[in-house]
């Protein structure tokens, strides 16, 4: 009963979301319904901070492997709700100055402000550069000329690459550029036409592909032919 | 017909309809897809037969997920890093089902660390009736489908240290993915996993590609959930996708041919009516 009902509010919900694309005088339901999934997530939060806060203190008291790294983020995680909540270091709003807690949490100078200019983004930005690491293993890997499609795809890189820099462009300037014929044989247009033809037509294709699938998908929940996401009725 | 030709005169005329204005051609193409999609349905609930190819990614999930009873080290799956109102997202929930299934009937131990408590909910909602679909309701545990953090990189770094202190022999990557695809598919690697990865990021299916064993590529991911089911309204719906890719492949030949005429024979009404089109379709 559960689960059927759940289906048909979804139907109902995605057939509105569906209708407030088209039609004029339904627009405001759409902007209506994503401020309802904003306001769920809102709440949703707690439920997530609820269900970070349990692992995590389970973790520390069973001594699991890597427990130390549970109880950083309990000390870090609440320490950044206290110091969002009571605005540690906030300037007070000039508008009213003697009303507690009216300052910005997010104004230059916080701690909140600290807190995510000198460790968030920092963190954010060093985790991101070990990418740099990971692309050099995984190109390592798959550039590898095993067998014929992997020379092919050395190969196309190889060119892709030399076309993008200035040393590629020299190796071939001595090709004219002003000749039809043979100008597209430089490295830096024999690039351009391998990511503007092949590449491209590629990944079109791909998209095309998945913007039918999605609307199939779309329409498999629609109609109540893929629950699966709702669970079970039990 | 009626309907389109109402619809594209109300296009024409954007400020007094209903309609909304430059939404003709896809209201037109939403048609298309739903009355291919259901036809295909139709027949396939007719008993009539559909074939369809092997899905390599789709037929390791026995073995990825045994290999790792096998071993006695846990499944990971990870549905992505967007909320539930991202189709991706729904999508792997669905896989997510079929992959604890395969998990409960083998009693393998599935981990789902997830970037939204929204997605946890029905991480768990899914994998719970899995479970219970496989009668094996008493190995179901709750607390192995949890909520990690919204920010990217954070969801990261737990995840890449959980797979160097879990060591999973078997990692799903099924979803939205963007930066963090290569981090999480490359910690995997280095610990000798199987991985079986899909994603409609165009962007990041060659992260996949090169580090995972097997990658479903665009459309092979939403059909992943049809395939593994093998329900024939489930089956229909590939039909129907097959049914509107040859018409739009028609379209796209039939496009690049008009438009080749235009230049060649210098023609401008029909290279006026391409440019019509092109514009119509939201091309430059």
């Amino acid at each position: 009963m559960g689960r059927n009902a759940a289906a048909v509010l979804a139907s109902i919900v995605g057939l509105v979301m569906v209708l407030t694309a088209f039609a004029r005088p339904l627009e405001f339901l759409g902007t209506a319904v994503v401020d309802w999934f904003n306001v769920l997530a809102a709440i949703a939060f707690v439920l997530g901070g609820a269900n970070l806060l349990k692992m995590n203190l389970l973790k520390i008291s069973a001594r699991d492997a890597g427990w130390g790294y549970s109880a950083v983020t309990v000390s870090v995680f609440l320490i950044t709700i206290g110091v969002g909540l009571l605005k540690v270091g906030a300037h007070p709003d000039p508008l009213h100055p003697d009303v507690a807690l009216s300052g910005d949490k997010e104004a230059v100078g916080g701690a909140f402000w600290w807190l995510y200019e000198y460790a968030m983004s920092p963190i954010t930005s060093t985790l991101f550069a070990l990418l740099a690491f990971y692309v050099a293993s995984a190109a390592f890997r798959a550039f590898r000329a095993k067998n014929t499609a992997a020379i092919l795809l050395l190969g196309t890189a190889f060119v892709v690459l030399l076309g993008r820099v200035y040393v590629g462009v020299l190796l071939t300037s001595w090709i004219p550029a002003d000749n039809a014929w043979v100008s597209w044989l430089r490295l830096e247009n024999l690039s351009g036409i391998i990511m503007g033809v092949f590449n491209n037509a590629g990944t079109r294709a791909m998209m095309i592909g998945i913007a039918i699938g999605i609307a199939a998908t779309s329409l498999k929940i629609l109609v109540g032919l893929d629950r699966s996401y709702l669970g079970s009725s039990d | 017909m009626t309907f389109a030709v109402t619809i594209l005169a109300q296009d024409a005329a954007p400020a007094a309809g209903w309609f909304m204005p430059g939404k003709g051609i896809l209201a037109i193409t939403l048609v298309i897809v739903a009355a291919a999609v259901m036809l295909s349905i139709l027949w396939a609930r007719a008993g009539r037969p559909i074939r369809i190819r092997k899905i390599a990614g789709l037929d390791a999930v026995d073995e990825a997920v045994g290999r790792a009873t096998e071993m006695g080290r846990p499944v990971l799956f990870i549905p992505g890093i967007q909320d539930m109102d991202n189709i991706q997202t729904v999508a792997g929930i669905t896989i997510l089902g079929k992959v604890a299934k395969t998990a409960a009937e083998y009693d393998a131990e599935i981990e789902v660390p997830t970037t939204r408590s929204l997605v946890m909910t029905t991480a768990r909602e899914a994998v719970h009736a899995s479970y219970l679909s496989a009668g094996r309701t008493d190995s179901y545990n709750p607390d192995r489908i949890y909520y990690v953090s919204d920010e990217q990189f954070a969801f990261v770094a737990y995840t890449g240290g959980l797979m160097q202190r879990k060591r999973p022999a078997a990692c799903f990557y099924f979803g939205c993915f963007f930066a963090e695809s290569l981090i999480l598919a490359e910690n995997g690697n280095s610990i000798g996993a199987i991985q079986v990865a899909g994603t409609a990021e165009t962007t990041q299916l060659p992260f996949f590609v090169a580090s995972c064993d097997y990658t479903l590529i665009g459309e092979e991911f939403f059909a992943a959930s049809a395939y593994l089911s093998g329900e024939p309204d489930q089956l229909g719906t590939l039909l129907g996708q097959d049914l509107v890719k040859g018409l739009a492949w028609a379209a796209v030949l039939v496009a690049a041919l008009l438009a080749t005429v235009a230049a060649v024979t210098g023609h401008e009404g029909l290279a006026s009516f391409v440019n019509g089109a092109r514009a119509a379709l939201g091309g430059g």
